[in-house]
């Protein structure tokens, strides 16, 4: 992975020093708190509603068994002993002391990390495909891409006051595993016309308030020209996005406004007549930073294990979380394996200090030191040999953490919602522990299949409502909580967002809708139809009559 | 309707709301009741001067209404989770009492 050189190690040393002069000075009194808030957003320091709240960029969700350490070690010496991962690939703690944020950046910047740019609008955490390096389908590493991103738009002068945050996500693989089409910027690696590999480059795709599929602004982008691309993409957004109102100022707003045409055409326009050398990385650049993302050096194995297939045979429990939670590596004899955050009873993505330290350890033991983080909140370990994985299991289970629901109706995605948010406007969590209690049978959820429910408790859809197959929508309707449901929506390939099915439930009925809607679909589906492929062949008509008919 | 003032701490963030005395307390059932507009504008005088001296940050009053055995209930589900202290009001593996 990427290690920081001289001058990284100098800059983040330095803002660490900066803050902490910062919180001083707010502390004494020079700052008042309208001038200390964009400072200490800046770095990613929120008020939450029951305290502060510290967002630490985890860059394309990669981290070592050193760094996850030094997350726990934060979360016990200086939170609750927990933290939060988030659909940003980023971790969150929700108890941090502002007196204590200046140690905790130290501690950060010690292990080369630290918690820049996760807020504000600039360009936030680029995000990746989880299995990078690892996955059978992958035609180039996109983490190569994400750390020249990284570095291009940290603190870029330019791109530093944007109209609005800005998300970027890369995807190397022939499936799309990090929700590119939902991004201001999405971009694919895919084979060119002369067999060289290059970028689709989608933009103007989002969630929140006014959700869009990203659109196709180049069909391919020779890799090397990334960044004048991009600057292009961003340069025309910074003049002509809107500043006037918070709700219109994200890039998809002005993309659908213009018709992708004409934005494309303004992107166009200004790269022709940019300098391009004086942006585009050298290619020994690149390769000098693409050498740091050279796949670990995995022994030979043999392709078939034993003992593995035997306790597949014998041992149920072993074998559902194996059917749903190891996936195929390129390398034979090596699995990716995905440690879930979603066992029943417990917070969607929350993990406990204790957790991380055991994953860390796990990583060192099994997973030649990588670690992942998923947008979908939970953890992998990219590179496990085959043989190691029941002892592997051994010790998850032993911890609570062999949890088989990856992808399933029990991997939900969940923002923190209004247990902790202040922007949010009914609760999510308990919600999505109610319904993992009602489908916590993994027997029923093996007959479901695979099925994406996601839940936010606002509009702002931290928690991707609109690209879950189902998808939870908590409001605020007169004081109390109400559940928008939506159905249809995906972040794949086919990406697609929800439709709302009709007036929405009390928290109470939630999970006796999601019960509802899993029948139709199981009463309606063909053959091997995934609950997308029923929805698109039958339609609204059998739900709502299913929710509804009775009315 | 009764009214508190409540704000977060600067220092730590925590939810506080202002006692007859002028202190902050995180007890909502302690926090002083303005009972006309004249005393919940008095509890927001004396809640900007704390803004002044650094106590806390995000000031605002908020409607409560007293249960006959002395309990509060802040009315809103968002501020019955801050007066809590704790998240998801549901007996959970984290959950650190203060």
């Amino acid at each position: 992975m990427y290690r920081y050189d001289e001058f990284d190690h100098a800059f983040v040393n330095e803002r660490v020093a900066e803050f902490r002069d910062q919180v001083a000075r707010r502390l004494t009194g020079e700052l008042s708190e309208e001038e200390f808030r964009p400072l200490r957003l800046r770095n990613g320091l929120y008020l939450q509603l029951h305290a502060y709240m510290l967002r630490i960029a985890i860059p394309y969700g990669q981290l070592s068994p050193r760094q996850l350490r030094q997350l726990g070690m934060i979360g016990r010496k200086w939170d609750r002993g927990y933290g939060h991962f988030t659909t940003r690939q980023n971790l969150q703690f929700n108890w941090i002391k502002l007196v204590d944020v200046p140690d905790v950046l130290a501690a950060l910047a010690d292990v080369e990390m630290h918690c820049i740019q996760t807020s504000g609008n600039c360009v936030r955490n680029v995000t990746s495909d989880p299995y990078a390096a690892a996955a059978n389908d992958e035609l180039e590493d996109p983490r190569v891409w994400c750390e020249i991103l990284r570095q291009w738009s940290t603190l870029h002068p330019e791109f530093n006051w944007l109209p609005r945050k800005f998300k970027i996500a890369v995807s190397g693989a022939a499936e799309d595993r990090a929700a590119t089409a939902f991004h201001d910027i999405g971009l694919r690696i895919v084979r060119g016309p002369d067999g060289e590999n290059g970028f689709r480059v989608l933009v103007g795709g989002g969630m929140g308030r006014t959700p869009y599929v990203g659109q196709v602004i180049r069909e391919f982008l020779p890799k090397e020209h990334l960044l004048s691309y991009v600057d292009s993409i961003l340069r025309v957004y910074n003049l002509l996005g809107r500043r006037d109102n918070l709700y219109k100022a994200r890039i998809k707003i002005l993309v659908n406004a213009l018709g992708i045409d004409k934005f494309r055409e303004a992107v166009e326009t200004d790269w022709e007549a940019t300098n391009k050398d004086a942006v585009d990385l050298p290619e020994d650049e690149i390769r000098r930073i693409a050498s740091y993302f050279a796949p670990p050096d995995l022994p030979e194995r043999a392709p078939r294990d034993e003992a593995l297939a035997a306790r597949r045979e014998s041992d149920s429990g072993f074998a559902i979380w194996y059917r749903n939670n190891v996936l195929a590596h390129r390398v034979p004899g090596y699995a990716s394996v995905v440690i879930s955050l979603k066992e029943p009873g417990r917070t969607p993505g929350d993990a406990s200090s204790d957790t991380m330290d055991l994953v860390a350890d796990l990583a060192e033991r099994f997973g030649h030191n990588e670690i992942r983080t998923n947008y979908t909140q939970n953890l992998v370990l990219p590179h496990v040999a085959l043989a190691d994985i029941p002892a592997l299991y051994d010790v998850l289970a032993e911890a609570g953490l062999a949890v088989g629901n990856n992808e399933m109706l029990g991997d939900m995605i969940c923002c923190p919602g209004l247990d902790y948010c202040n922007l949010a406007n009914a609760r999510s969590i308990p919600i999505a522990k109610e319904i993992a209690k009602r489908f916590e049978d993994p027997e029923r959820q093996a007959e479901i299949g695979k099925l994406r429910v996601n839940m936010s408790g606002c509009i702002n859809a931290c928690g991707h409502h609109h690209s879950g197959n189902i998808g939870i929508l908590g409001v605020d309707k007169r004081g109390t909580e109400l559940y928008q449901i939506t159905l249809g929506g995906s972040p794949k390939d086919d990406a697609a967002v929800g439709t709302i099915i009709g007036p929405g439930f009390r928290a109470e009925k939630v999970p006796e809708v999601i019960d509802t809607i899993v029948d139709t679909y199981v009463e309606n589906r063909q053959e091997g139809e995934s609950f997308l492929e029923t929805w698109r062949r039958v339609g609204a008509a059998p739900f709502k009559e299913a929710l509804y008919g009775a009315r | 309707m009764p009214s508190v003032v409540t704000a977060n701490r600067l220092n730590d963030g925590i939810v506080v709301y202002l006692a007859p005395d002028g202190t902050w307390t995180e007890d909502i059932v302690a926090a002083a009741r303005a009972e006309s507009e004249d005393e919940v504008k008095a509890l927001e005088a004396t809640a900007a001067e704390a803004v002044r001296e650094r106590l806390v940050i995000s000031v605002y009053p908020m409607p409560i209404e007293v249960k006959e055995d002395g309990a509060v209930d802040p009315i809103s589900v968002r501020e019955r989770i801050r007066a809590s202290h704790r998240t998801t009001l549901t007996k959970d593996w984290y959950d650190v009492p203060l």
